[in-house]
């Protein structure tokens, strides 16, 4: 087993902690910091697959800004004053059999897929060919997804501004 | 066999953290731990879509130019629905999904 391997092996085993812990602890403070772990390695991941460009855009998209976000709403609602129920067993089971059975599917489905194959190396992975491609090919899907954007920050402003039948 | 080089070891990461996530969307009813669950989800997609740019397309720009628009739509639907939320505990001091049976006030 190569040097390469064993890191590959460390990183998916902390990706797949992270993504347990984010669904399983009680605390949904911890759950956001085990999101931000699992995140990171989603990050080194995309490293292995030679994009160093989609690796940045995780860490600064994902855990600069989505990952903030959300512990900057845990922190103003608080949810941990209200959180004392215990869990309900017969809906966790029910959840971890239907997730199991997707999992399964989905492996079993992979086994059995024949995957077309291209070169893994070869082929243009910079930046300058992924500017290239959003400014011609996709301009239009990238014009729409920037709008997509402004629609929505707009829209969260006028729902946390909004003050009509505030009790 | 090198597994950071096959295609198969990438999916079944991904396949995990899906179904991590489905198990979190169904079994948490905290609306904040839902959208951990579901940015779990959107992850697996993406990762899905770069093994697949880097081991079966000719053009490598394809599969981040898909991922980028994945990530660019996870922050817009966490801007709103972060925004909700906040909107949700103001009325009911409760961000439980089973307390938001309504739509209307």
């Amino acid at each position: 087993m190569s040097l390469q391997d064993v890191v590959f092996i460390c990183i998916a085993a902390m990706t797949l902690l992270g993504a347990f812990l984010a669904v399983w602890l009680k605390n949904v403070f911890h759950n956001a910091l085990s999101l931000i772990l699992c995140l990171f390695g989603v990050a080194a991941l995309f490293i292995f697959l030679n994009a160093e460009f989609l690796a940045v855009i995780e860490v600064i998209i994902y855990i600069g800004a989505i990952s903030i976000a959300i512990i900057f709403a845990i922190m103003l609602s608080r949810p941990w004053f209200h959180q004392s129920a215990p869990r309900d067993p017969i809906k966790l089971v029910r959840s971890a059999l239907a997730s199991a059975l997707l999992f399964g599917g989905l492996l079993q489905l992979l086994r059995l897929t024949q995957w077309p194959v291209a070169d893994p190396a070869a082929g243009d992975f910079s930046m300058r060919g992924i500017g290239r491609s959003l400014l011609t090919t996709y301009a239009l899907p990238f014009e729409t997804v920037s709008l997509v954007l402004l629609i929505a920050i707009i829209g969260a402003l006028v729902v946390s501004t909004s003050k009509e039948n505030s009790s | 066999m090198n597994l950071s080089d096959s295609l198969q070891s990438y999916f079944f990461i991904s396949a995990a953290l899906l179904g991590l996530g489905v198990f979190g969307l169904l079994m948490r009813r905290n609306l904040v731990a839902m959208l951990i669950s579901l940015e779990l989800i959107l992850n697996s997609a993406s990762l899905n879509f770069v093994a697949l740019n880097r081991f079966c397309l000719a053009d490598k720009s394809l599969g981040q130019v898909f991922t980028v628009f994945i990530v660019a739509l996870a922050a817009a639907e966490v801007c709103i629905a972060l925004s909700l939320v906040l909107w949700l505990y103001r009325k009911k001091e409760s961000i439980n999904v089973e307390d938001a049976n309504e739509l209307k006030n």
